[in-house]
């Protein structure tokens, strides 16, 4: 189908971009790649009586590695992520993890924040995001603030984003030598939204993990992190103790029943996820 | 409803469009230009059949609005043959190795793998296998696409054996 009638707008700085938010309310959305929203409003699920689209906001195309911190700009595309943008564990994570994002083509314009934004319950981004405990950056009236990525996922494609405002930014920490990432996913074909997927990042003290953080992504409304299946490797070799934290990451989840996938098969998917995320992060 | 005039280039021939905001870059290419061998499937970023190139970047055409193509060069079908209607060797690998039958998903899968083509990089199975899962062919079961592109990589110095 058609998208409806919609008013647009091609703001040139952030400034604007936040006073048409202002101006138009509730009616208004920003318009980043375009590859989850123009869908939306071509089912007419989403239609939205005016499109802020920030593509032409020079300041927001940025990716850039500062004082162990990589900026992501709202503009960066998946495909930027494709070869590791900064050396060490976390640049090599987002490149294992890009080229499972949809097809090339849409990772050529769909954006990194964007998908923060919609907050798909599969976004590989999402859970990123979440286990590497990243920050968003939200630009309003008032100028900008921080957000955790733990307080941003409120629910299926809700955020803690109020109205008027829009994500400038995502910051992830760019960590140290010592730590490893790992991630996996299961779909049904290439390109598909998975119907599950782990990201874990451990940091080692002489082969023993000496922190953990687990995400679980595609399974229910939200990414969620998996405390108890982070706690079960703390102090073990990440070999021996993958198992029982994958089995501990299976128990604590609740995944939901869809026409993809029921419930325990879900399940059984999150076991298998995180064991083999973890053996990424070992061998990587 | 705003609309919108917008200037473009479409395979180097300079364009210039008044469209509805909502106008997709593959309605306007259609409807506006009347060059029909960009294809619509789906209209909601499945398929592949609209794939264009954007300032040399392949983009489903379904999911841009012409108006956000203001000043961009824009390649489609119609601007691989040659004038008097030679086929490209990428268009005539696709006719030897049968990588078509009813021709729907054509446009699509040529100008994706014009880019995968121009890239530095060169394709092996894998990669090229990847690539092409973005588009959907009904017809052919893929073989005859794969080998298609294969033989042009080849020819073209861009296959790693
Ligand atoms: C066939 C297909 C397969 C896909 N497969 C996957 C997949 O496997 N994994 C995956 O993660 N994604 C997948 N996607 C979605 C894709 O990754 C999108 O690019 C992403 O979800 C949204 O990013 P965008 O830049 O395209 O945002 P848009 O589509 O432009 O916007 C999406 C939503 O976020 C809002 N928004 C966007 N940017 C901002 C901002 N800076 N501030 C505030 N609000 C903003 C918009 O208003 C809109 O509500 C797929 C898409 C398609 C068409
Ligand atoms: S018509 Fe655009 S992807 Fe199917
Ligand atoms: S040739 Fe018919 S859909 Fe591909």
């Amino acid at each position: 189908m058609k998208p409806a009638a919609f008013d647009y707008h091609a703001p040139r700085t952030v400034e604007e971009a936040v006073a048409l938010l202002a101006t138009h309310g509730e009616e208004a959305r920003i318009l980043a790649g375009g590859q989850s929203l123009v869908p939306t409003m071509a089912f007419r699920m989403a239609r939205p009586g005016v499109l802020v689209d920030i593509n032409r906001i020079p300041d927001l195309a940025f990716l850039r590695a500062e004082d162990g911190i990589l900026r992501i700009g709202a503009l960066t595309r998946h495909a930027a992520f494709e070869k590791p943008v900064a050396p060490g564990p976390v640049g090599a994570l987002l490149a294992r993890v890009a080229r499972h994002i949809a097809h090339a083509p849409i990772r050529q314009r769909g954006t990194f924040c964007g998908s923060l934004a919609h907050a798909d319950p599969a976004s590989e981004w999402c859970a990123t995001t979440l286990a590497l405990s990243g920050t968003l950056m939200v630009a309003g009236p008032d100028g900008q603030r921080a957000v955790a990525a733990e307080d941003w996922f409120q629910g299926v494609f809700t955020t803690a984003i109020a109205p008027g405002e829009m994500l400038a930014e995502v910051r992830l920490p760019l960590l140290g030598p010592d730590w490893r990432c790992g991630f996996a996913e299961f779909a049904r074909r290439a390109g598909d939204f998975a119907l599950a997927m782990a990201v874990v990042a451990l940091r080692l003290d002489a082969g023993r993990v000496a922190e953990a953080r687990i995400a679980l992504g595609g399974i229910g409304g939200r990414p969620e992190l998996a405390p108890d299946a982070a706690a079960a490797l703390i102090g073990q070799l990440p070999r021996d103790a993958a198992q029982s934290s994958a089995e501990r990451a299976a128990a604590g989840c609740d995944p939901q029943d869809d026409i993809h996938a029921p419930a325990d098969y879900r399940r059984d998917l999150v076991r298998v996820m995180v064991r083999r995320a973890i053996e990424d992060a070992i061998a990587a | 409803m705003s609309r919108h005039v917008v200037t473009f280039t479409v395979n180097g021939v300079a364009q210039r469009v008044e469209v509805e905001a909502r106008s997709t870059l593959a309605d306007t290419l259609r409807e506006s230009c009347g060059l029909t061998g960009t294809h619509l499937g789906c209209e909601h970023g499945v398929c592949g059949a609209c794939t264009v190139l954007v300032n040399d970047i392949p983009t489903r055409a379904c999911l841009m609005f012409a108006v956000q193509a203001d000043g961009a060069a824009i390649r489609t079908v119609e601007g691989l043959a040659a004038p008097d209607g030679t086929l490209n060797a990428l268009q005539q690998a696709f006719q030897d190795h049968h990588g078509l039958q009813c021709g729907f998903c054509t446009p699509g899968f040529l100008m994706l793998s014009t880019w995968l083509l121009e890239r530095d990089e060169v394709l092996s199975e894998a990669t090229l296998r990847e690539a092409l899962a973005s588009n959907i062919c009904r017809c052919t079961g893929y073989q005859g696409i794969v080998e298609a592109v294969r033989s042009a990589a080849r020819k073209a110095g861009r296959w790693a054996e």
